[in-house]
């Protein structure tokens, strides 16, 4: 009986030492979001469990290798006990009823982080190779930045242009994938400002790495005041070519691979690239001017360009007028 | 020099070849780039290659190994130089790392190592077979598309179709020319064959050669296995290195090799770092399963010789096929290819799917083995509850695997008939969808990873006792609860995809499902530590491995309640959570359990055991960097780390965490070269070891190591319980007729 009472002290001591050393380490990042809420608490009570289960196996198995092990000389066996069944029903059955208890918390859990607020607000998010997209519908706002107002929630409708994404803020918790062919859908109420990034979490190539967006949660009256600035920015840029040009990079987007500030990305950097000489794969040299624009939009395999192949881009359908707004807009990169 | 010992020869020799190698290396560097480049991959290789030419000499001359090594260096330059030629004649221009020249470098070693070792065995001819093949079925897919007049060459020389019949093909002619398949030919054409096949070879060529013997052929798998184990460890260091620091330290998108800048390079390691260490589990396992079954069960062989080694040859085209994706553009997909991504990369895709249908027949065929071997092969007295419980395990393994193995084969034939023939499976755009791949694919992989655990927790089982001197506890629940693993297995297999778009409501009888396999996992837990209770416990290096095993597996399976339940999981799925807990499973499932089998089966195989001291070292050198590994990798996980990322953002202030995070990894190869030292070394010059020297109950054990072509020379019959230490007079088996005393050892319990 000795045994059992000392392995038991140890396993409850052990138990509590682990959960309060587990706790105290901070092991999941900034609760931002009223879903997160709900996840962490289920996510306590796992780590409570986890604690305790670990305890009761190795300390009973620490204790039985240091006080149970062959004396020096002794080649005899141990205690012929070949089992005990209600002990093993036991084990069984608990278990059993623990899990069931678990899986009964993870339900509801997961319906509260489902709750739907019909006034939500609703923002459509594109994903591609490798960059994130958000408009806002109602405003005609297209943006490489999510704004989102604090304590809203908000809709996410999700599509992808190309290959699997996933939409995941660590500090929200939730991640969605993004599938082509059909619109997920994601649901989160912003409950702390700061900033953040959405992190593409399903791997979608050879730049997935770098498939990150800025997310914002403002107030309420900065977010108003972000939106009308995008507003303005908008109108005012669709009165010039180069205006729409940048909007269509945006919406394409193109700036997932292409820096404007020459740094190198998936593809080349577009600062000083209209007019500049291009080396290709193949050791000959060509002008940036339109013709070559043009081909590496509608064809971009048709030269490759050294450093950057194999090239990754996939041809983009855009008619005369989209094109030229493109090159008006590069012009002014320099 | 006759003074100085063979292994400090060797060493000596490895430092002056692998030097001078180097120097050789970075001069040809400079010939061709013109610049001094001092970490380069040429002269890497180089000294690696030649430092293991030179080490093989010092040691013993001008052994076969050393042959090997000479011819192996010999090819795979003699190779590149051909790959190198043909690639200039085609494209015009002469391209250093055209992946041409590296895939005929590739495989012109590796046939030339095997044809150097031993001349024409069953390996080297396989594999001439195989480039023939290869180059046969490409070069008629390119006839055709001239003859339509369509383009034959691609950046890989050939294009995508011209090298998926190439692929299928070698692998036929792998098989047809290595003779695995001949006796069937010959009873085609009504020749009879021995039913007893003796060996044709003696020593250890036999091992290079075709064999019906199931310990040779399970001993062929392990060394395969050792083979993959050691490639994919390499690919995880090369990332683990790059992963050392944030931002891109040498897989930078300057430079190209195979067709491939850094970052896709990258994906392809991480990819094949998937799937070879997977295919090295489901060989590993193979190996133990086939040396152990029969032993156990006393039986003479497997059911099927002829199966059984056409289940093991049949790997080895596999394992070419996925070493040859790496180098035919690679993929960018990790190991479950999702299109569609996988609709997408680039022709090494192919290669790839190839290769894991290619050695899903393995898996397959050997589970057919098995199945029969267990119900059709047990000696007198053995009913089932007195089978040894590894035994039961090898069962509930074999159930998943000759009945869930077909799905990502399908799955992987879909995507690449996809991309054959436009045939519009997962493409939204002509119908299809792309979430129904994922269903037919975990439908096989997550039952799958049971494959790879339950042999291992059957290990478990199976030496507890023999360490802990005392009877299994619970045998029945134990054996019940691998096959209710097993079952449970086959209906969990939506948690892998909660975030993935599928059906909502279903995500709930999903999470139902999977908890539940907690509840035959934990019995095992349970039994286990009350085995050990009031045990006389006694800890070689078998032993350590086992409760290593205990232990991690633990953690593995603790860590998998939080993925089951849906909102958590949200969380965590596609984190380095899941990399984290995935890996505690392998670990302590297969990893530690595969290498306590070998410590414990050695002597068994060769008479000699591995060295005590090493295997020690071996195991305290790779448990603390394991844990180190995992669990960084959990915690970072859960602050915000994806998976399958060749960088991450630098404000996440994870550095410090991956550098001993790599360090770890580092650590864990280290102990597993000490341990692939060990092992060969010990086959030669392990202390002698032909008794009974684990004081085991079990049969083979009973008899002298090691064991002769036909296993036992009397059958034996069961005459109680397997695990009954601590009974006195008890006894499991009894064999026929006295067994001769100088050949044989007396059961000593």
């Amino acid at each position: 009986m000795g045994h059992f009472l000392i392995v038991g002290i140890l396993v409850i001591a052990v138990s509590v030492l682990t959960y309060f050393g587990l706790d105290a380490v901070g092991l999941m990042p900034v609760q931002a979001s009223a879903q997160a809420v709900s996840i962490d608490w289920l996510w306590n009570w796992e780590i409570v469990a986890i604690s305790f289960l670990f305890s009761l196996i190795v300390v009973p198995m620490t204790y039985s290798l240091i006080v149970f092990r062959r004396k020096k000389g002794d080649t005899g066996d141990g205690e012929h006990i070949e089992g005990n069944t209600p002990l093993e029903i036991a084990w069984t059955v608990v278990p059993l009823l623990i899990v069931l208890v678990f899986a009964y918390m993870g339900a509801y859990s997961l319906g509260e982080i489902r709750r739907i607020d019909p006034d939500a607000l609703v923002i459509n998010v594109k994903a591609q190779q490798f960059v994130w997209t958000f408009e806002y519908p109602e405003y005609g706002i297209i943006s490489k930045e999510l704004h989102l107002p604090l304590n809203q929630q908000v809709l996410l409708k999700m599509q992808s242009a190309d290959v699997i994404h996933s939409f995941w803020v660590p500090e929200f918790r939730i991640k969605q994938d993004v599938v082509p062919g059909r619109v997920t859908e994601y649901r989160i109420t912003p409950t702390l400002l700061g900033d953040y990034k959405v992190r593409c979490a399903e791997l979608c190539g050879s730049s997935h790495a770098y498939m990150e967006g800025p997310v914002i949660v403002n107030t309420q009256a900065e977010y108003d005041t972000w939106i009308s600035e995008q507003a303005v920015i908008a109108a005012e840029a669709a009165k010039t070519p180069e205006g729409q040009g940048e909007l269509l990079t945006v919406k394409n987007g193109c700036i997932g691979c292409h820096s404007l500030d020459g740094s190198k990305m998936t593809g080349p950097t577009w600062l000083n690239l209209y007019g500049s000489d291009v080396k290709l794969e193949d050791g000959s040299t060509v002008i940036a001017d339109d013709a070559f624009i043009t081909e590496s939009i509608l064809y971009p395999q048709a030269k490759e360009v050294a450093g950057f192949a194999p090239t990754v881009m996939p041809p983009y359908a855009l008619n005369e007028t989209e094109i030229a707004n493109i090159i008006a807009y590069l012009k002014t990169l320099k | 020099m006759k003074s100085v010992s063979p292994l400090i020869r060797g060493w000596l020799s490895l430092a002056i070849g692998g030097i001078a190698a180097y120097i050789i290396g970075m001069g040809l560097v400079f010939a061709v780039s013109g610049s001094w480049t001092y970490v380069h991959l040429v002269p890497i290789l180089f000294a690696t290659f030649g430092g293991a030419m030179a080490y093989a000499w010092g040691a013993a001359g001008i052994s076969p190994l050393t042959k090997g090594l000479i011819w192996m260096n010999a090819g795979a330059l003699g190779g590149f130089a051909l790959g190198l030629m043909i690639d200039w004649l085609v494209q015009g221009s002469l391209d250093w790392a055209a992946p041409i020249a590296s895939l005929f470098s590739l495989l012109a070693g590796f046939t030339a190592f095997f044809l150097g070792v031993a001349g024409l065995n069953a390996v080297s001819k396989g594999l001439l077979w195989q480039i023939g093949g290869t180059l046969l079925g490409a070069i008629f897919i390119s006839a055709i598309r001239v003859a339509m007049g369509l383009t034959w060459s691609g950046p890989f020389l050939f294009t995508e179709p011209a090298w998926v019949l190439g692929g299928f093909m070698g692998v036929l002619f792998f098989l047809g020319g290595n003779g695995a398949v001949s006796d069937w030919f010959k009873w085609a054409r009504g020749m009879d064959t021995p039913e007893h096949h003796e060996e044709t070879h003696t020593g250890w060529v036999k091992y290079l050669n075709i064999s019906f013997d199931h310990k040779v052929i399970g001993i062929q798998y392990t060394i395969v296995a050792l083979f993959l184990i050691s490639v994919g460890g390499l690919f995880a260091l090369i990332f683990r290195t790059e992963l050392a620091a944030s931002q891109l330290q040498f897989l930078t998108t300057d430079i190209k090799l195979f067709g491939q800048n850094g970052p896709q390079l990258y994906n392809t390691f991480m990819s094949l770092h998937g799937m070879i260490m997977i295919v090295s589990i489901l060989l590993g396992m193979a190996g133990i399963t086939n040396f152990a079954v029969p032993l156990l069960l006393g039986a003479q062989d497997m059911a099927f010789p002829r199966l059984n080694s056409f289940a093991f040859w049949i790997s080895v085209p596999a394992t070419v096929l996925l070493l040859m994706s790496l180098i035919l553009g690679g993929f960018d997909t990790g190991w479950t290819g999702y299109p569609p991504l996988s609709a997408r990369a680039p022709v090494g895709m192919q290669m790839f799917f190839l290769g894991v249908f290619t050695s899903g027949w393995s898996s397959i065929l050997g589970a057919l083995n098995n199945i029969v071997t267990v119900i059709r092969m047990r000696s007198k007295g053995m009913t089932a509850f007195r089978m040894p419980i590894f035994v039961w395990a090898a069962i509930a393994t074999s159930i998943i695997a000759l009945t869930a193995t077909q799905f990502i084969g399908l799955a992987f034939q879909l995507v690449m008939f996809q991309r054959l023939f436009g045939m519009g499976f997962f493409d939204p755009a002509q119908g299809g969808n792309p979430v129904l791949f994922q269903h037919l694919f975990w439908f096989y992989s997550h039952p799958a990873v049971y494959v790879f655990i339950l042999p291992g927790l059957g290990v478990i089982s199976e030496l507890l006792p023999v360490f802990a001197r005392k009877p299994l506890f619970g045998y029945r629940w134990i054996a019940m609860s691998s096959l209710a693993i097993a079952l449970v297995g086959f209906l969990v297999w939506a948690h892998h995809m909660f975030a993935s778009g599928m059906n909502e409501y279903l995500r709930v009888p999903f999470m139902y499902s999977t908890l539940l396999v907690a509840i035959p996992t934990g019995v095992k837990f349970f039994s286990w530590v009350a085995t050990l209770w009031k045990g006389k416990i006694w800890a070689p290096t078998p032993m350590l491995f086992v409760l290593g095993g205990i232990v991690v597996f633990l953690l593995g399976g603790l860590t998998g309640p939080p993925n089951a339940t849906v909102s958590t999981d949200l969380h965590l799925t596609d984190t380095y959570f899941i990399v984290g807990h995935f890996h505690d499973t392998i670990f302590g499932g297969f990893v530690f359990p595969f290498f306590a089998a070998i410590y414990y089966w050695f002597p068994k195989a060769t008479g000699r055991r591995m060295n005590e001291a090493l295997g020690k070292l071996h195991f305290w050198l790779m448990t603390p960097a394991f844990f180190v590994l995992s669990f960084g990798m959990m915690r970072i996980g859960l602050l915000g780390m994806r998976r399958r990322i060749v960088d991450y953002d630098p404000a996440l202030n994870f550095d410090y965490t991956h550098l001993v995070m790599t360090v770890g990894g580092f650590l864990i190869a280290i102990s597993v070269l000490i341990f692939i030292y060990n092992f060969f070394n010990s086959i030669k010059y392990g202390e002698k070891a032909e008794g009974n020297i684990w004081n085991s109950r079990s049969p083979e054990w009973q008899v002298a190591s090691p064991m002769p072509a036909h296993n036992y020379d009397q059958p034996f019959e069961v005459v109680g319980e397997p695990y009954d230490y601590g009974l006195p007079g008890s006894k499991y088996v009894e064999f026929a007729a006295p067994a001769k005393a100088t050949t044989h050892h007396k059961g000593e319990n």
